[in-house]
C-alpha cells in the first residue's frame, strides 16, 4: 500500500471540507472493495477519509411508503432488520447474499452504490426500486446515478448520505454466485411498484447494471415466469472474462429472472 | 501517525500506527499476537478473521486506524485459561483441522456463527464460512466441529 493521511471525519460537512481542501483524497466506508485496492495499488490517495462509523450516516427507517437507509449502514444490518424485511423483504434477501459473513458485518450499502462495481449486488435493487440517492448535495434518482461500470453522477466531494427505497408491491432477488468471489455471474432484481414492473440486472452488463425493458414489457403483460420463454437480453452487451461468455451470462440472466418472478408468484 | 486505543484480549493497548498500516499487521506483528493467520492477504480466505466488537470480520481488510475505541478478540483470546472455548475444543474431539493453518479463522467465524444460530443447520454453517478457505479442503470435520460446538455450548 502506497502511504497516505489517514483522517477520520466528524461529521458529513467535515468530510466534505477535507475532500475540497485535498484533490487526491478518498472517502473510507466499510473498506472491503476500497482497502484491497488499496492493497493493490490500484489507487494512490494523498488522503484517506473515513466516514465509516458517522451516525449521522447509518440507521435504517421506514416512514409511510418508504425505507430510508444511511450509506454507513452495514450489510449484515440491512440483512437483519426486521423494518427491511417487513417493508421490502426482497432487499434483506439480496442483502445476506452479498460476500461473506465478514464481508457483511463491514461493508456498507452507500460504499456499494458509490462504487457501482458492475457485479455489486445493490446496484440492482436500487435501480429496480427507483430509489433515490440524497447525497450532502442534491437527491439524485436512480435512472440518473448509474452511468457505466465504476461510474456514478457523484460528483467531486459529493458524499452519499442516504439512499430512499419506495415499497414495491411484490420484489424479488435472484444471484448467481461466483463461486469463489461470492459476486453476482448474474444477479436480477424483479419489482412490482407503483411505477410498474422493473426488471435490473447485476453482474452481467458489459456496461454494469441496467433495466431489462424487454421483460419488463412482457411481465407488465403477464406477471409471470412464463413471460420470459423466448426473451434473451443482448449477449453483446455481456460481459466475457475467464469466468463466463457472454452468451452464458446472457442465458444466466433469463434463468435468474425466472427465478425471481417464481419467487414472487409461488 | 494516528494516535489509537484499543482493547484487545481484555487488555488495553494504545499506540501509534501509520495510516496504512493493516489492523492484521498491528496485532502479529507490534503485538505478537501471531494466531491471527495471514493467509491469502486479497480477503479472500478468512484466515485473519477476528471479532470486533463482537463481530467476525476480516483484520487484513481494515485498517489498524479504524479499530481506534475497538474491543478487539483474536483466536489468543477464545480460551478461559487453560480451558478451551467450547469451538477450540470441538475442533480438537472432531479433528475440525488438517494443517491447521486456517483454523483460528474458522474457529471466530464459527464461534460467530453459533452466536446467531446456536443450534446451526448444516446449510447455515456452510452459508456461515463461505468467507472461510480451508486449503486442505477438510471441510467435513470442520462442518462437524461446528455441530460439536453447538452441543458443548448447550451443555
Amino acid at each position: 500500500m502506497y502511504a497516505f493521511e489517514y483522517q477520520r471525519a466528524g461529521s458529513v460537512a467535515e468530510a466534505a471540507s477535507l475532500l475540497a481542501k485535498n484533490p487526491e483524497a478518498k472517502l473510507l466506508a466499510g473498506g472491503q472493495t476500497f482497502i484491497p485496492t488499496l492493497k493493490a495499488r490500484l489507487a494512490q490517495p494523498s488522503h484517506v477519509v473515513d466516514i465509516g462509523r458517522l451516525k449521522e450516516l447509518a440507521g435504517i427507517e421506514v416512514k409511510g411508503n418508504v425505507v430510508s437507509i444511511g450509506a454507513m449502514t452495514r450489510h449484515a444490518e440491512v440483512a437483519a432488520s426486521a423494518d427491511v424485511k417487513k417493508a421490502i423483504p426482497a432487499l434483506a434477501d439480496l442483502a445476506i447474499e452479498i460476500g461473506d459473513q465478514q464481508v457483511r458485518n463491514r461493508g456498507t450499502l452507500g460504499g456499494s452504490v458509490a462504487n457501482n462495481d458492475p457485479a455489486a449486488d445493490y446496484p440492482s435493487a436500487v435501480l429496480a426500486l427507483g430509489a433515490t440517492i440524497v447525497t450532502n448535495q442534491r437527491e439524485i434518482a436512480s435512472g440518473d446515478f448509474f452511468q457505466g461500470m465504476f461510474s456514478t453522477a457523484l460528483q467531486d466531494g459529493e458524499i452519499i448520505v442516504r439512499i430512499v427505497f419506495p415499497m414495491p408491491k411484490r420484489a424479488a432477488y435472484s444471484k448467481f454466485h461466483h463461486p469463489a468471489s461470492g459476486y453476482a455471474m448474474a444477479g436480477v432484481f424483479v419489482a412490482d411498484t407503483a411505477n410498474g414492473v422493473r426488471v435490473a440486472v447485476t453482474g452481467a452488463g458489459s456496461s454494469g447494471v441496467f433495466l431489462w425493458k424487454a421483460a419488463e414489457a412482457a411481465l407488465t403483460k403477464t406477471f409471470a415466469a412464463a413471460s420470459l420463454d423466448g426473451i434473451a437480453v443482448d449477449e453483446g452487451e455481456c460481459i466475457a472474462d475467464l469466468h463466463a461468455g457472454a452468451d452464458y451470462r446472457a442465458h444466466l440472466v433469463g434463468v435468474m429472472a425466472k427465478r425471481a418472478i417464481k419467487k414472487i408468484t409461488g | 501517525m494516528n494516535k489509537i486505543e484499543f482493547t484487545i484480549n481484555g487488555k488495553k493497548v494504545a499506540t501509534q500506527v501509520e495510516g496504512r498500516t493493516l489492523l492484521v499487521n498491528l496485532i502479529r506483528d507490534e503485538l505478537k499476537l501471531t494466531g491471527t493467520h495471514v493467509g491469502c492477504d486479497t480477503s479472500q480466505c478468512g484466515c485473519c478473521t477476528i471479532h470486533l466488537d463482537g463481530k467476525s470480520v476480516k483484520s487484513c481488510a481494515m485498517l489498524a486506524a479504524q479499530a481506534d475505541g475497538a474491543n478487539i478478540v483474536t483466536i489468543e483470546g477464545m480460551a478461559d485459561g487453560d480451558k478451551l472455548h467450547p469451538v477450540q475444543q470441538a475442533f480438537t474431539e472432531c479433528h475440525g483441522l488438517q494443517c491447521g493453518f486456517c483454523t483460528p479463522g474458522m474457529i471466530m467465524t464459527a464461534a460467530s456463527i453459533l452466536k446467531d444460530h446456536p443450534q446451526p443447520t448444516e446449510e447455515q454453517i456452510v452459508k456461515g464460512l463461505e468467507g472461510n478457505l480451508c486449503r486442505c479442503t477438510g471441510y467435513i470435520n470442520i462442518i462437524k466441529s461446528v455441530h460439536r460446538a453447538a452441543e458443548l455450548m448447550k451443555a
